[in-house]
Formats: C-alpha cells, sequence, structure tokens
C-alpha cells in the first residue's frame, strides 16, 4: 500500500511537472496555426512590410509596419529613459544605501513592480499625457508620453536584475581598484561595472521585452493611431494594443490578422528571451 | 617672436594639464551626484504616483460605488471586487497545487540536471517572459473557442493560471532548496519514505516561502487586465457561477477610463487596487522576514 502510494505520487508530481511543457506547446500550436494562415493569405511581405492597416476597407489592407515601428519607436524610448535612470539605481542600491534605507527602499522597488499596468497606465493618462500636452504642444497622446511611462514601468525590472549583477562582482575587484588609488565612484564605474555587464545587457534586454509586451498602460497614453508614426509627438498604436483595440469587434481574416499580430509579437519575444537565457549562461560560465 | 610663442605653447599645455587633471577630479563628485539623483528620481516617481493617486482618489470612494447591483448610474464596483475574490480564489486553486507538485518534483524527484529538468525549466522561463497579453489571445484561442467555455471566469482563471505557474513554481523551488538536507536525512533515518518527508518535513519547512510567493502571485492575479478582456469579458455584473463572464477590479477600471466619462470612479477604483497591492507586498514581505529570521 504504502509503495502504490509512493508510485502513484511520483506520477502525480512528474504529471504537474509537464504542464509547464505543455502549456508552451499549446500556447505555440494555437497561435501559430490560427495566425499563419492568415500571414499566408495577406502574403508575408504585405503584412510585415505594408505600410496601410485599414482592416474595413474594401478591400481591406493588412500591413503591419506601422505597429511594429510604434512598438520599437516606443521601446526604445522606454530604454532611453529607464536603463540610465535604472543602472544608477541599481548602482546606487549595491554600494552606496545605508543599510537602514535600503531595508526600506527595497521593498518599495517590490511594490512598484507590482502595480498593475492599469494602474500605471490611469496615473499617464491623468498626469503624463496633460503635461507632455502643456510642455511640449500635440495632444499628449505620444510616442513621448508612451515612452516616459514604460521607462518608469521597466525601472524596477532593470535596477532588481543590474542590482544583482552589480553584487555578484568578486569584492576584490573594488578592493583592487581602491588600493590602486581609484575613488569609490572610478572603482564602480571602470572596475566594477564593466565585470557585470553581461548581467546589466541582460536586465537591459528583459527591459526591452517587459516595455514592448506592455498593453494597457500603453493604450492610455500613446493615441493608437493606426498610422505610421510622424513624430516623438504623435500618437502611434504599438502591436498590443493592436491587438487588444479591434479584437472585441473582428470577424474572419480581419480576427485572424490580429492573430498574427499576436504571433509576430510572440516571435519577437521568444528571440528576446533567447538572448536573454544565453547572456545569462555566458554569465553563469 | 619665437621665444614669446613657444611660452605661450607652454602655458597652455600646463592650463591643459591643469583643466584635465580638474576634469578628472570631477569625474567621482559628478558620478555621484548622478547616482544619488537618479535613485531619488525613481523613488520619487513611486512616492509621487501613489500619493497623487491616493490624493485624487480618496475623495471620490462614495458608498454608491459598493451598491450591490452595478448599474450604469452608480458604476458600482462591488460585483468587480467579488468578480476578483473569484477569479483568484480560482486560479489558485489550479496553479497552487500545479506550481508547488512541479517543484516537488524538480528538487525531490528528479535527478539533477536530466534533460526533462533542462526542459521543464526552458518552458518555464519562456512562460515567465510571454507578455500577458499573448496569454489572453491563447486563452481566448484555446479556452473560450476551441473548449467552448466562452467568456467565463473558468476561461480567466485557466489562462491566468498558466500565467503564474512559473512564478509559483520558482519561489517553491527556492523555498524547498533552502531546506536543510539533514532534515531529510533525519526523517529517512527514522524510517518515514519519501512521500511522507515531502509532506511532513520539507513542505511545512519551506510553508512560508512558498506563501510568500503565492502572494505575489495574487498580486500579479488582481492587477491583470490584459490576459482576461478576451478570457473573462467585460460583463458588470456578479457572476452566477464560473461559466459566466465577469469583470475583474482591474478590468472595470479600464472599461471606466476608456469611456472616459468615469474619471472619478476610475480614480476610486485605482485607489482600491493600489490599498489591495500594498497590502499584498507588506504581506509578503513581512512573511518573508519572519522566515528568513526564523533561520
Amino acid at each position: 500500500m504504502k509503495k502504490f502510494a509512493e508510485g502513484l505520487m511520483r506520477g502525480v508530481f512528474a504529471l504537474c511537472a509537464l504542464t509547464s511543457i505543455l502549456a508552451v506547446a499549446l500556447i505555440c500550436l494555437f497561435l501559430f496555426a490560427n495566425g499563419i494562415p492568415a500571414i499566408a493569405q495577406i502574403g508575408p511581405f504585405a503584412f510585415l512590410l505594408g505600410t496601410d492597416w485599414a482592416p474595413t476597407n474594401v478591400p481591406p489592407s493588412f500591413g503591419i509596419l506601422p505597429m511594429i515601428l510604434g512598438s520599437v519607436y516606443v521601446t526604445a524610448g522606454a530604454i532611453l529613459i529607464g536603463v540610465p535612470i535604472g543602472l544608477l539605481t541599481a548602482v546606487f542600491m549595491a554600494r552606496y544605501c545605508p543599510a537602514a534605507l535600503y531595508r526600506v527602499l527595497k521593498p518599495m522597488l517590490s511594490l512598484m513592480a507590482g502595480i498593475p499596468s492599469i494602474v500605471y497606465g490611469f496615473f499617464g493618462m491623468v498626469l503624463i499625457v496633460p503635461t507632455v500636452r502643456s510642455v511640449f504642444g500635440g495632444n499628449g497622446n505620444s510616442i513621448l508620453s508612451a515612452s516616459i511611462l514604460l521607462g518608469l514601468m521597466i525601472l524596477p525590472t532593470i535596477t532588481g536584475i543590474s542590482e544583482s549583477a552589480i553584487r555578484a562582482v568578486p569584492r576584490a575587484y573594488y578592493e583592487g581598484a581602491v588600493a590602486l588609488g581609484a575613488t569609490h565612484e572610478r572603482a564602480i564605474f571602470f572596475v566594477e561595472l564593466p565585470a557585470a555587464r553581461s548581467g546589466l545587457l541582460a536586465a537591459v534586454v528583459l527591459g526591452i521585452g517587459r516595455a514592448i509586451g506592455e498593453t494597457m498602460a500603453v493604450i492610455m497614453v500613446a493615441g493608437n493611431q493606426a498610422r505610421m508614426p510622424k513624430g516623438i509627438l504623435k500618437g502611434v498604436r504599438t502591436l498590443t494594443a493592436n491587438i487588444v483595440m479591434e479584437m472585441g469587434y473582428a470577424a474572419d481574416l480581419h480576427r485572424e490578422a490580429l492573430i498574427a499580430t499576436g504571433v509576430v509579437l510572440f516571435v519577437f519575444i521568444l528571440l528576446i528571451n533567447l538572448s536573454c537565457s544565453a547572456l545569462r549562461r555566458r554569465n553563469e560560465a | 617672436m619665437k621665444h614669446a610663442i613657444q611660452t605661450m605653447c607652454a602655458c597652455l599645455a600646463r592650463a591643459r594639464q591643469t583643466m584635465r587633471s580638474a576634469l578628472r577630479r570631477m569625474v567621482s563628485p559628478a558620478l555621484r551626484a548622478l547616482v544619488l539623483l537618479c535613485a531619488l528620481a525613481t523613488f520619487t516617481a513611486l512616492v509621487f504616483l501613489i500619493g497623487y493617486i491616493l490624493v485624487r482618489g480618496i475623495p471620490h470612494l462614495q458608498p454608491s460605488l459598493f451598491a450591490w447591483e452595478y448599474n450604469s448610474d452608480n458604476v458600482s464596483m462591488l460585483p468587480a471586487i467579488l468578480a476578483t475574490l473569484e477569479m483568484t480564489g480560482l486560479s489558485l486553486l489550479i496553479c497552487v497545487p500545479l506550481g508547488v507538485f512541479t517543484a516537488v518534483y524538480l528538487v525531490e524527484y528528479a535527478r539533477r540536471g536530466s534533460r526533462l529538468v533542462k526542459v521543464i525549466r526552458m518552458t518555464a522561463e519562456t512562460l515567465a517572459g510571454i507578455p500577458s497579453i499573448v496569454f489572453g489571445l491563447f486563452g481566448m484561442l484555446f479556452f473560450v473557442t476551441f473548449l467552448h467555455w466562452n467568456y467565463s471566469v473558468l476561461a480567466g482563471a485557466m489562462t491566468l493560471s498558466i500565467m503564474v505557474l512559473p512564478s509559483v513554481m520558482r519561489t517553491t523551488e527556492e523555498a524547498m532548496i533552502a531546506v536543510p538536507d539533514a532534515y531529510r536525512e533525519a526523517s529517512f533515518g527514522l524510517g518515514a519514505g519519501r512521500l511522507r518527508t515531502v509532506f511532513r518535513v520539507v513542505l511545512p519547512s519551506a510553508m512560508p516561502g512558498i506563501l510568500a510567493g503565492v502572494i505575489l502571485a495574487v498580486g500579479r492575479i488582481v492587477g491583470e487586465t490584459a490576459a482576461l478582456i478576451y478570457t473573462a469579458g467585460t460583463v458588470a455584473q456578479i457572476p452566477d457561477s464560473i461559466f459566466d463572464s465577469a469583470r475583474t477590479l482591474a478590468v472595470h477600471m479600464y472599461s471606466l477610463s476608456r469611456e472616459g466619462l468615469h474619471t472619478g470612479e476610475a480614480y476610486a477604483t485605482a485607489v482600491v487596487l493600489l490599498v489591495v497591492v500594498l497590502l499584498i507586498n507588506g504581506l509578503s514581505a513581512l512573511i518573508a522576514r519572519k522566515w528568513t529570521k526564523g533561520k
């Protein structure tokens, strides 16, 4: 009896362990099976490089280049804002912060990571958009607003991973640099940070993944016009926004084209994840 | 003339050198200032965000927002709160056993470094990186359409379970690995089998770590929007069963703020969400701290 229970539970544990494999397989299967036919029907080039997204026109046009560029611009903006600030905050957390303050600030960072994206989006809508409108002109719903908001949202990710990368640098590096006459700052910025660079790069890559996949917050501040991006103060639509905006009423090829948009996003994310785990592996080696 | 030029050159060179060393001496203070400035910016932004929403939102918390029935006049959030509770409970019911059992398998049963373990880890890592809208799409295609569950709490909860599975799994794994091997050896030495050891010794000692991870998962479930719009739908009434469509608090907030008519109510919803997240984070941190202190 006891032996039977042991064997049974072992099987149950193993089965549960297979769920994540099953989930990934199903996700790939269903996304690709529903998205690839649409891409084939529209034509891969017309789909990926077409500059017109007009699903309700006759004949309809399904080019997602505006959304791809929208995602790329917004993400680039977020990286431009979030990486320097996040990295330097990580330096502060790892090498400057007094222990008493650290006990307060560290939970604040995880709180920042825990705030729902819809709340960030709302904050962007009621504060960042009007501010951008009054300072820079335009109507405020713009690449700039989305970049600022996403830059803020990826801060905890970038800070968290960078901090552990900096902490992983052997103490001897710092001591060696200081012994050679370097100041605290020089030892950190010219010795420790270069030594931690693959971890820092992983932080940036993960930040890119977060920014490109973010949906709700972007929808609320980016304007969502499905046309080629015209400038930093003009509105754009990202890949993620495209799905949420139109999925509610889309049918037939339009619906499949939206799923295909999801496939493109998914492939982007897979590539980013792959490079991230490659970086991590190099880090460990 | 020639002499004058030479003197001038020498002067210039010396000036340049002093400039350069001055610059060099400036580097460190400048870097330090930058570091402090950026850290200040990060935490100011966070405090400002929370403060802004609380200050603007708390006056909008009116009793009518918590009316039992939702209608377009009172835009009550009570049904959404109940739906959120139901969604959270159901998701946990699915993902906690799965996540914990997976971790048990990885830590206690599987051979370290076997190919299966590598594949499981890789897929879990992949799941952790997938954006919520892709989970939403998948949930719509698989649970809602393929399995004919329609927009329902169940479809939403299944989608969310897959989404938070990797984090439950990883925190459980870390907590179990942290249990000293001596505990296991003692248990085996007293004649307990592997199963009894897992349930009576390892899991209880790892419980605070598991709990902290589960609480964080609750936070993600409560805050999720994109994965739910096209799986659980946006019906604003209290769901009769898990096969009914319902909107959680986050989805409710999205609907309110998108319509643009109920900004005040959206503020109030944001306050409730923020308070929930604050409580969840506080609780998780408290448990984690107790745990590390206990050891």
